[in-house]
């Protein structure tokens, strides 16, 4: 069992630091916006089938993945158009866009699915050459770290932040929040698209349901890093921080799953998995208040 | 500086629900004017407040603020021109931003929010600095701490502080010390006497205290029934007991006043 996992674990690794960037796009809709965004699931997928497309078709692997990354800007435009000047709550919004996708992916890709092959394209990573592909996802972890850390520091980026925190507050303000909202999302579905564009180059292969759940998974690394961190950290959890747990909370959910598989878990059952930790880190700090400031503790209290 | 013009709103119309809640406001305040505003409960004090702020839109009528006519223009327009400082201490400042880029938000208010600037530079930290120090909270070596960190006085006093940073045109404090301690709301008014009068600010407070609304401001104004039906200044207002103000009221309106609080704080 121990050989699996540790022969697996690499693979987790670079999973886990491809992921980590879908999960700061998560990080910046759910976290900084205040906003359930479901777009993901969609915006995963169309990532890696405009990457997949345009490689085949014979274009430059940067340029594939600029592409990819456009897409998920749009698909977040979408999201906030639908929420903003529609008035559609959240997360219908969000489900909306990932259906539209959903039809927008299979018309993108002619296919359910499409193979990409190294040994064919200049792929930037392979799960063939798992070493390079952790080297390559961690420089654009590294790079997108610091541009969110330095972007949040910014006028626009502190508008953005206040936006999430108090809608009120920031209209006195002279913020524009609907512009805010729709901002936010566009990045947030951007750095998602270019995940799944990665992410699809790692496989070896877009396909129609790669993106079912990514949702979750987002979470799961968002709510395990914030956890950890602030076990480690404290009170000195800084932003620059928040967003490096972020991204170990993807790593650490891939190195937990591939744990878990070595454990012959069988892999149908992933999913519950998933959501059950997912679910069980979300609603510990609550039921731990609820548990430390009880009506029946008061009560005992009283007597 | 502030015109209002027959404005009137009516909310939920033609329902069950339906409220007048404006019937024809008009009131002009002049630069510099410090205007306190009373009234029962539903008269129409925080509407007024809310419709100036652009907060929704006006049935009908005209608001024009140092001559330009705001009416058209949605609340995070018309904040160029204003100040605001809210009766919940909780809705002026973003708890989970520290008190300087509070403050920093503040500072841009109404402009442009540029990703190719600082959020806030090294030069306003110091200015920043020295502005907490006056308020004498001992903010100024909190700086970076959240501001949900602070009590509802010095989150109020911050408002306030936020409100006036780049000098509004009108500012306005919708009973904003209402859920103050006593000790703290007088603290809180005692601050908000000293900014206006340095700044010559042209304000409009609402508040339900019948004494502060005697003791501040050079001009005080009743409203009922969604109208103004009161307008004291200059040295009338200077001789103004709360006796009187009852009396006056009962006169207008032909009806007794019906907020005890108002009475009886």
């Amino acid at each position: 069992m121990l050989i699996a996992f540790t022969k697996a674990l690499p693979g987790n690794i670079a999973q886990g630091l491809i992921w980590g960037i879908m999960a700061l796009g998560v990080y910046i809709t759910f976290k900084v916006l205040n906003f359930a965004d479901m777009t993901v699931d969609g915006s995963f997928a169309t990532g890696g089938a405009v990457a997949v497309m345009m490689i085949l078709s014979g274009k430059p692997v940067a340029l594939a993945l600029v592409l990819a990354a456009i897409s998920g800007v749009l698909a977040g435009i979408l999201t906030g158009v639908f929420h903003v000047l529609m008035g559609i709550p959240d997360i219908l919004a969000g489900i909306l866009t990932q259906f539209i996708l959903y039809s927008l992916n299979l018309n993108i890709m002619g296919a359910a699915n499409k193979a990409v092959s190294v040994t064919n394209y200049p792929l930037l990573l392979s799960l063939r050459f798992v070493t390079k592909s952790i080297v390559i996802s961690a420089i654009f972890v590294a790079a997108i770290v610091i541009l969110l850390y330095i972007y949040f520091g910014t006028e626009q980026g502190s508008a953005l932040r206040a936006t999430g925190n108090n809608p009120q507050m920031s209209k006195a303000q002279g913020i524009n929040i609907g512009g805010m909202k729709i901002l936010g999302l566009a990045f947030s579905n951007g750095l998602v698209a270019l995940s799944g564009g990665l992410f699809a180059q790692y496989q070896g292969f877009s396909d129609i349901n790669m993106g079912r759940g990514s949702i979750v998974i987002g979470l799961a690394a968002v709510i395990i890093g914030d956890v950890i961190g602030s076990a480690i950290f404290g009170k000195r959890m800084n932003f620059m921080l928040r967003l490096i747990f972020v991204v170990l909370g993807a790593i650490l959910y891939y190195i937990v799953i591939g744990l878990v598989l070595a454990m012959q878990f069988p892999s149908d059952d992933l999913k519950l998995f998933t959501a059950l930790v997912v679910a069980i880190f979300m609603g510990v700090p609550y039921i731990k208040d609820r548990i430390q400031h009880s009506y029946k503790k008061a009560g005992k209290g009283a007597e | 500086m502030l015109t209002i013009q027959n404005v009137r709103k009516t909310f939920n119309p033609g329902t069950v629900n339906e409220k007048k809640a404006l019937n024809g406001v008009s009131l002009e305040l002049e630069t510099g004017d410090f205007v306190t505003m009373i009234g029962g409960n539903g008269a129409g004090k925080s509407t007024l407040m809310n419709a100036i702020a652009g907060v929704w839109p006006i049935d009908s009528g005209r608001i024009t603020i140092d001559g330009v006519d705001v009416t058209a223009l949605p609340d995070y327009k018309r904040a160029a021109f204003l100040g605001r400082v809210f009766q919940d201490p909780m809705t002026g400042t973003a708890a989970d931003m520290e008190i300087e880029e509070n403050l920093a938000l503040a500072r841009r208010r109404g402009s442009f929010h540029a990703f190719w600037k600082w959020g806030v530079t090294k030069k306003e930290h110091e200015e920043y600095h020295e502005l907490l120090k006056r308020l004498d909270l001992g903010l100024e070596d909190r700086m970076t701490a959240k501001v949900g960190l602070l009590s509802g006085g010095q989150r109020q006093a911050l408002t306030l502080l936020m409100a006036t940073l780049k000098k509004p045109k009108v500012l306005l404090l919708d009973e904003h010390t209402a859920a103050l301690d006593p000790k703290t709301a007088d603290k809180v008014l005692k601050a908000t006497d000293r900014v206006v009068s340095e700044n010559n600010l042209t304000t409009l407070m609402v508040t339900h205290n019948m004494k502060d609304a005697i003791a501040h401001g050079n001009r005080l104004v009743m409203m009922n029934n969604g109208k103004i039906i009161l307008d004291i200044r200059g040295e009338e207002k200077k001789k103004l007991t709360i006796e009187d103000l009852l009396h006056k009221f009962e006169e207008v309106s032909g009806e007794e006043f019906t907020s005890d609080k108002a009475i009886l704080s």
